[in-house]
């Protein structure tokens, strides 16, 4: 397949710093030992996702997922590097073109309170931005707003009402509606059902899959939740404290893990299981982002850590057709 | 396998219900259930279904305007429905100790965790603080927490999520309850942090004899945890048993459906088993059945409450139409 | 799909959620509270006494053919000597009916309060959404001005102020906007700062909504309660602190008095045991600024949404 990637990111990297105040700096001069914290988020990060895809982005706190799909998304900017939406450098564009860029990819929020206007009517979350971009007209809006809801599996007749009158998983859906009403090809769904309860997740999930068959949609799917994640995606990309740590189709990682990390959060999954199991945890606690080991982020927490792991970054390489991973014995593991 | 004897905690048919100027919130209607010494019971259930006020209600921690309305908690036979608010506080903490989801709602942020662990121990006890401090340290040691004397002397700002969470365990089980209450203890934390923390869990109560109520939403992690389940819904126990019977053979259609959500419990790539509709309101509840309006079983039957019902060995079930002949989900 | 799941639990219950306005909801949370409705029932009625009082008064206070220093001084329940109508509060050190001066006066106060108020809330609300969204230096600069402006007790800033411009009623509107517009800028800078961090934010950038938009009609709206409830406060403050001003004598003119001229104008005759004149414009006073803060408190409770069960 040799179409352009929908979405590219290449060495995208964000950095929060927090310089210290005037206080702070006041203290310093006066001998108290002050730095300027810099979280890295995201490290040097190159991620493609073609046309049509479910892409996976899997990881833990602090690993840079969510950063990652804001600066997709378009809402955060990035420190260094490019997002490309097909192909074209997104800051370079102008004009039509660049509002055809953010409109083209949308994201789904995890939080559904947070995530709606608590003083706007449903037909006013979702009907306000296609109608401030002039995609439909003052006269078709409602039955356009209609359309969408019905889309997503709400009743029309609820749209004059205040998001707090409808449940989280309902609430899911108007964040969905209002998403779809822009018209995107590419959605961002940052743990868009982690704070639903099971059996809704179960609706919602089955929902992004029709939807993505009836309108031909693109996936990030991000997620801490590698059942879920199993279940929906094509691919998966695992993160470890802003890097990459690996990249495989979702069928071939789950039979066989290559990264030693990926290894221990597979293993970790708790399944549904008739049996009682014992846990073979692996040790220590997730690094601060202000803080992270040098070499390769994961080596103390590693059972296979080498010297080499200390000092050197291990750069993300092709392992096998379609798989990649940053680890210095990735060759080892994949023979095992 | 732990050995089962009476049982350390007994709840029957327990009901709390919140006066609220909307009208009755019936949050709990009807629970039972029994844990024994050393045995680790499942309390499952989505949100709202009433698992965390059954916890309050149990230590007898339920505000206004909510209070219980019927029902019995038996602990080792002293009932507590009934018992003074002295007696409740010093059995709270001691015998009977509760874990949030949140560690935060169980350590205080402005005081260091040498001084909350002190206090727990000191105000059922009579000893010196450094004997106290002493079974501080080794609390934290138990729940595997590194370098224990310096964590002593943090503030809980200072810890990560996972490690409070510990410390808020340690503290917890310091005074050897006969019963531990846990509310969602690892759903805000990682996958791996998670994993340390059940093992961690799971030793603890090998080791000390110490029964546990683990409430969670998640079946997968009780699956692999507790030896019993029960099943939460809208106020009421709709079924218990064995956790490998209910995950291999479940009875009620609800929690099929439950089974049956998730996704590592489906073909991928195909649709998952959705239950439709959603959990009604529990300020309106319709006579009969809460499940009613989303099984697919329902029939006129069902109009009438159905009562929790001992169908075998160790095994219960709220419902007119049990799945008997089922094969497993 | 599962339209009909959705569709039937929700209209089960079309009756009770009927669309559920922030209003409604809002308005059956603040009767709650009896002691809040009574508040809210005596302001309405001061408030409407003043709209009134040309029309209600028995005598035209500011009107000095009417006035006549020979009926000064009279206490409580004596009668007019010429046309028998009964000064029922008794009248002042100039033969003002009080009753009417009072009314008058509390028209004065309420105007002077809620003016200044409106016109404070207006310039410090905008300030303070344009430092919370502009952040970076602007926000710094503007935050600075604010608590330069707040570190300076509110009645030492009018009385300079008022030694600059002078006395009239325009100046002490002037005086009251300055004092207080800094109070709504940093309540709704802080208020903004929190929402404008959340997701819907967030979604409405994402959607392309261009900066005003989302300003005015996401950020804003939901900056109102806590706005709401520091307009009440601040509303009683502007009154207290006009009475004070007044009462020091470099606040409104002597022609046209508020309630704290008019207390200001009785205290010679406290000890002399004509309390009256002083009395009644300070229990008017009192009560009025009590119930605009009772009913601050309710709405303060009743919007913050943590409080809600």
């Amino acid at each position: 397949m040799t179409a352009i990637p929908i979405v590219e990111a290449k060495g995208l990297s964000k950095r929060f710093v927090r310089k210290p105040d005037l206080a702070a700096r006041l203290a310093g001069k006066l001998g108290a030992e002050v730095r300027e914290e810099t979280v890295h988020a995201v490290d040097g990060v190159d991620l493609t996702i073609n046309k049509g895809e479910v892409v996976g982005l899997v990881g833990e706190s602090g690993c840079g997922k969510s950063t990652l799909g804001r600066m997709i998304a378009g809402i955060l900017e990035p420190t260094e590097g490019r997002v490309l939406f097909k192909g074209r450098d997104r800051t370079t564009l102008r004009g039509r073109d660049a509002k055809a860029a953010r409109l083209a990819v949308q994201m789904i929020f995890q939080d559904p309170y947070a995530s709606l206007n608590p003083r706007a009517r449903v037909e006013g979350i979702v009907g306000e931005a296609p109608l401030f971009h002039g995609l439909v007209s003052g006269a078709d809006i409602s039955a356009y707003v209609d359309d969408m809801l019905m889309r997503v599996g709400l009743d029309p007749d609820l749209k004059r009402r205040y998001p707090h009158q409808f449940s989280g998983g309902q609430r899911s859906r108007i964040g969905i509606a209002r998403a779809l009403a822009v018209k995107p090809e590419f959605l961002v769904c940052d743990e868009a059902i982690a704070a639903l309860d099971v059996s809704i997740q179960a609706q919602v999930i089955n929902l992004f899959m029709d939807l993505r068959s009836a309108l031909d949609l693109t996936y990030l799917f991000i997620s801490h939740d590698l059942g879920v994640v199993q279940h929906i995606t094509d691919r998966v990309v695992i993160m470890y404290l802003g890097r990459v740590v690996e990249s495989a189709p979702t069928v071939g990682l789950f039979e066989k893990a290559v990264h030693p990390y990926s290894q221990a959060l597979l293993s970790e999954v708790p399944r549904i299981s008739t049996t009682k199991r014992t846990f073979h945890p692996i040790k220590g606690e997730i690094p601060s982002p202000l803080d992270p080991p040098p070499g390769c982020h994961f080596h103390p927490r590693c059972p296979h850590a080498r010297e080499r792991c200390r000092v050197e970054v291990p750069v993300l390489k092709p392992v096998a057709a379609g798989r990649e991973a940053a680890c210095h014995f990735s060759g080892m593991f994949l023979n095992q | 396998m732990r050995s089962m004897g009476p049982p350390a905690l007994e709840v029957s048919n327990l009901k709390t219900h919140f006066f609220t100027k909307a009208g009755i919130v019936k949050a709990v209607d009807g629970v039972s259930f029994a844990v024994a010494a050393g045995e680790i019971l499942g309390l499952v259930g989505e949100s709202g279904c009433g698992k965390s006020i059954t916890g309050f209600s149990i230590l007898g921690l339920v505000d206004e305007p909510g209070r219980i309305v019927a029902g019995s908690v038996r602990f080792k036979g002293e009932e507590l429905t009934t018992a003074s608010e002295e007696r409740l506080r010093s059995l709270r903490g001691d015998r009977i100790a509760m874990i949030f989801q949140d560690p935060m709602m169980t350590l205080n942020p402005v005081l260091r965790v040498d001084t909350q662990m002190v206090e727990a121990v000191r105000a059922h006890r009579n000893i010196n603080t450094a004997a106290a401090v002493h079974l501080a340290r080794d609390a934290l040691a138990d729940v595997g927490i590194p370098s224990p004397e310096h964590r002593l002397k943090a503030y809980p700002h200072e810890l990560s999520g996972g490690m409070r969470q510990r410390v808020a365990i340690a503290t917890a089980f310091i005074n050897k309850p006969d019963v531990i209450i846990a509310d969602e203890p690892t759903t805000a934390l990682d996958v791996t942090i998670q994993g340390q923390i059940l093992a961690e869990a799971q030793a603890l109560c090998a080791r000390t004899g110490t029964a546990m109520i683990w409430i969670t939403h998640d079946l997968a992690v009780v699956s692999s945890l507790a030896d019993r389940i029960a099943v939460m819904y809208a106020g009421r126990i709709v079924e218990t048993g064995r956790t490998a019977d209910i995950v291999s053979a479940p009875l009620h259609p609800y929690t099929k459906g439950l089974i049956g959500s998730v996704p590592s419990h489906n073909k991928r790539g195909e649709r998952l088993t959705q239950i439709p509709g959603m959990t009604p309101s529990l300020l309106n509840l319709a006579p009969g059945c809460a499940f009613r309006t989303r099984c697919s079983q329902a029939t006129q039957m069902c109009l009438a409450e159905p009562e929790l019902a001992d169908v075998g060995a160790d095994r219960a079930v709220r419902c007119f139409h049990p799945l008997l002949t089922e094969a497993g989900a | 799909m599962t339209l009909a799941a959705e569709s039937s639990p929700a209209t089960a219950q079309p009756a009770a959620l009927a669309v559920e306005t922030p209003l409604r909801r809002f308005l059956s949370d603040y009767f709650e509270s009896w002691v809040a409705t009574a508040a809210l029932a005596l302001l309405a009625i001061i408030v409407l006494l003043a709209i009134v009082a040309p029309w209600i008064v028995p005598q035209n206070p500011y009107d000095l053919a009417q006035v006549d220093v020979m009926e000064s001084r009279l206490p409580p329940g004596e009668k007019h000597s010429v046309s028998g109508y009964t000064y029922w509060l008794g009248t002042d050190g100039a033969g003002r009916d009080l009753l009417s001066a009072m009314l008058y006066g509390v028209r004065i106060s309420l105007t002077v309060g809620v003016l200044s108020g409106l016109i404070a809330m207006a310039i410090g609300a905008t300030v303070g959404l344009i430092a919370a969204y502009a952040g970076g230096r602007v926000e710094s600069l503007i935050m600075r001005v604010v608590d330069l402006q707040l570190s300076f007790p509110a009645i030492l800033l009018a009385l300079m102020l008022i030694a600059i411009l002078g006395k009239g009623v325009d100046k002490i509107i002037i005086a009251l906007v300055t004092v207080q517009w800094a109070y709504y800028a940093r309540t709704v800078r802080g208020t903004a700062l929190v929402e404008s961090r959340k997701e819907y934010v967030e979604a409405a950038r994402c959607l392309g909504l261009s900066h005003n938009r989302i300003l005015m009609r996401h950020i804003l709206p939901n900056c109102l309660p806590p706005l709401i409830v520091v307009a009440t406060v601040q509303t009683a403050h502007a009154i207290a602190l006009e009475a004070t001003l007044s009462f020091l004598g470099v606040g409104l003119p002597q022609t046209e008095p508020s309630l704290g001229l008019l207390i200001s104008n009785g205290f010679e005759y406290m000890l002399s045991g004509k309390y009256w004149i002083s009395f009644f414009p300070g229990i008017l006073l009192l009560l009025t600024i009590m119930v605009i803060n009772l009913v601050g408190d309710q709405l303060r409770d009743v919007l913050n949404p943590r409080l809600r069960r």
